[in-house]
């Protein structure tokens, strides 16, 4: 079944410079490899489409049971230059709680 | 054991987070974060206009505020507080609070050693662009290099009850006083990683302790009056995140995951001046109410560079906001846009860039935000940005006439013309660890 982001992760964003981060935590421990297989830098980057100018790159921590992910080119020039009203990437995080991923229901704990 | 508490997780945070952390239970330490990127740049300015200022104004009222506590308790303060003037922060402190002792950290502003750094051959390569600070050169407002915990520590070891220091990392708040009481020395990697994480768990505040949290936050107890992180901090680097007895918020598993991943980069190189620290080495588990023990960390010797912050003058910007309503709120919206820039095009005025978004339709989320076919209302919102301030006024008088000249309906102009404000932009760059020396005074 296809469900929204949310239901298995949360998430907090954050910036560096031009580069919005992203963390995306598993709600349960056993939902992790579920995301790690569901959640690629290419589908987040097609997630956002031209709001991400660059590369998305992304880093695993099964031990926190959780991906971080770096958003180059994210922030229409980040810091003091961008002229969002959301110029350090805060609610990015929440953003990707509605990208649709793909699992079954043992996966979900059903 | 000893009990760190981080009552600021930047300048501008909760007054009486500080207050609520040296009254209401137990800590040792009190540390304080004062610093953002551009922060050092507004100092430089003001202290330019006095050189009395260029420090957090906010941190000697404070001291003032909760020194008979700090002596009857016995608890000591770090904070990056001095800014551009460390001396003079603590002198001011001195002033308001005689009974404390004062020592400060020296040795983080190179504004004045630019030059010299330039002709021995350093060139302070943008990190993100890779261009030479030449380029900007003539432009610099303020120039410091991050330093670590080590001058911290020392700083405590001259018997202070207030550590001031300028440019510090905001995990060397944290990490100092472990060095100091448990006697640390440069090649415990491990313990210094693992304290570093401490120091970034606390470094953002009551975000550690429910601020900011996804989960569950409809039911996230008193959060007015949330309690701020306290580390309890153990000789071997493992410890225990907590908050004081009675005050509001949560401390889980997942609130410190949530912090763990923030403004994270590769989670196996975090970098400090004192260690690397490797995030995917990082072991929670929940240890009662309010309570997450902290272990495992492992970490690896720092890098032969120390991160060095520029700011420099970069033009000027503004934004202006007018409100649309329904019908056809982003349609009208739009609209307006499009004659602002038609109006600003004829003028043949150069911009670096206008930016055009639509707060209650996708302003922040852009192509990710559901999609909703006729909000009721709509902010317009067109911001510019410019090398010349003229080009940036004169876009400031363009947003209030749309209200009788553009499309219907248009409100909420009401607080005048936008605010043209000075860009400063941020300049990070490494430089050769030996080329930074620090230095401790007692300000008497």
């Amino acid at each position: 079944m296809r469900v929204p982001l949310g239901r298995i992760a949360h998430t907090r964003s954050g910036d560096k410079g031009d580069t919005a981060n992203i963390g995306v935590i598993a709600l349960k421990e056993w939902h992790y490899p579920t995301l790690a297989r569901e959640v690629t830098a290419e589908r987040v980057k097609a997630f956002f489409g031209p709001l991400v100018k660059g590369e998305v790159e992304r880093f695993e921590l099964p031990n926190l049971g959780a991906l971080n992910f770096l958003l180059h080119g994210a922030l229409g020039g980040g810091g003091t230059l961008s002229l969002r009203v959301d110029a350090q990437g805060k609610t990015l995080g929440a953003a990707l709680l509605r990208m649709e991923i793909e699992l079954d229901e043992y996966e979900f704990g059903l | 054991m000893i009990r760190i508490a981080n009552g600021q997780g930047f300048w501008g945070d909760w007054l009486d987070a500080p207050v609520q952390l040296v009254e209401q239970g137990p800590i040792d330490y009190l540390i304080l974060d004062y610093l953002a990127e551009v922060t050092m740049s507004i100092l430089q300015k003001q202290k330019q206009q006095d050189p009395l200022l260029g420090y957090a104004r906010d941190f000697p009222p404070l001291i003032h505020r909760i020194a008979k506590t700090l002596t009857e308790r016995n608890i000591k303060v770090i904070a990056n507080a001095g800014g551009v003037n460390p001396i003079g922060c603590a002198r001011e402190v001195k002033r308001l609070a005689p009974e404390l002792a004062v020592a400060v950290v020296l040795g983080d502003d190179i504004l004045d050693r630019l030059n010299e750094f330039i002709e021995n051959g350093h060139e302070l390569r943008n990190m993100d662009t890779g261009e030479p600070v030449t380029a900007i050169r003539d432009r610099v407002l303020s120039a410091n290099a991050y330093i670590g915990a080590f001058p911290l520590a020392k700083a405590l070891a001259t018997g202070a009850d207030v550590v001031i220091a300028g440019r510090s990392t905001d995990t060397a708040l944290a990490v100092a006083p472990m060095i100091h009481r448990f006697g640390w020395v440069r090649q415990d990697y491990n313990r210094l990683a693992s304290a570093t994480v401490a120091g970034h768990i606390v470094e953002c505040g009551a975000q550690a302790t429910g601020g900011n949290c996804q989960v569950d936050w409809q039911t996230l107890p008193d959060l007015a009056n949330i309690g701020y992180p306290i580390v309890e901090a153990e000789p071997d680097g493992d410890f225990t995140v907590t908050k004081h007895h009675g005050t509001g918020g949560r401390i889980g598993v997942d609130v410190i995951k949530e912090q763990l991943l923030y403004e994270l980069g590769d989670p196996k190189r975090y970098i400090t001046p004192d260690c690397i620290a490797d995030f995917t080495t990082i072991r929670l588990r929940d240890d009662g109410p309010a309570r997450v023990r902290v272990c495992g960390v492992r970490g690896a010797p720092p890098t032969g560079t120390l991160k060095v912050s520029i700011s420099y003058h970069y033009g000027w910007k503004a934004t202006g906001t007018l409100v649309y309503t329904w019908p056809d709120a982003a349609k009208k919206a739009r609209m307006a846009d499009a004659i602002v820039r038609e109006r600003l095009r004829r003028l043949d005025l150069q911009f670096e860039e206008i930016y055009t978004e639509l707060l209650g339709a996708d302003a922040c989320h852009g192509p990710a935000a559901p999609p909703n076919a006729d909000p009721p209302e709509v902010q317009l919102r067109i911001g510019v940005r410019a090398r010349h301030k003229a080009a940036v006024e004169r876009f400031t008088r363009e947003l209030s006439p749309l209200v009788l000249s553009g499309p219907p309906g248009a409100t909420g102009f009401g607080e005048g013309r936008p605010q043209v404000r000075e860009v400063v932009a941020y300049w990070p760059a490494l430089i050769p660890r030996r080329e930074i020396v620090t230095r401790v005074e007692v300000v008497a």
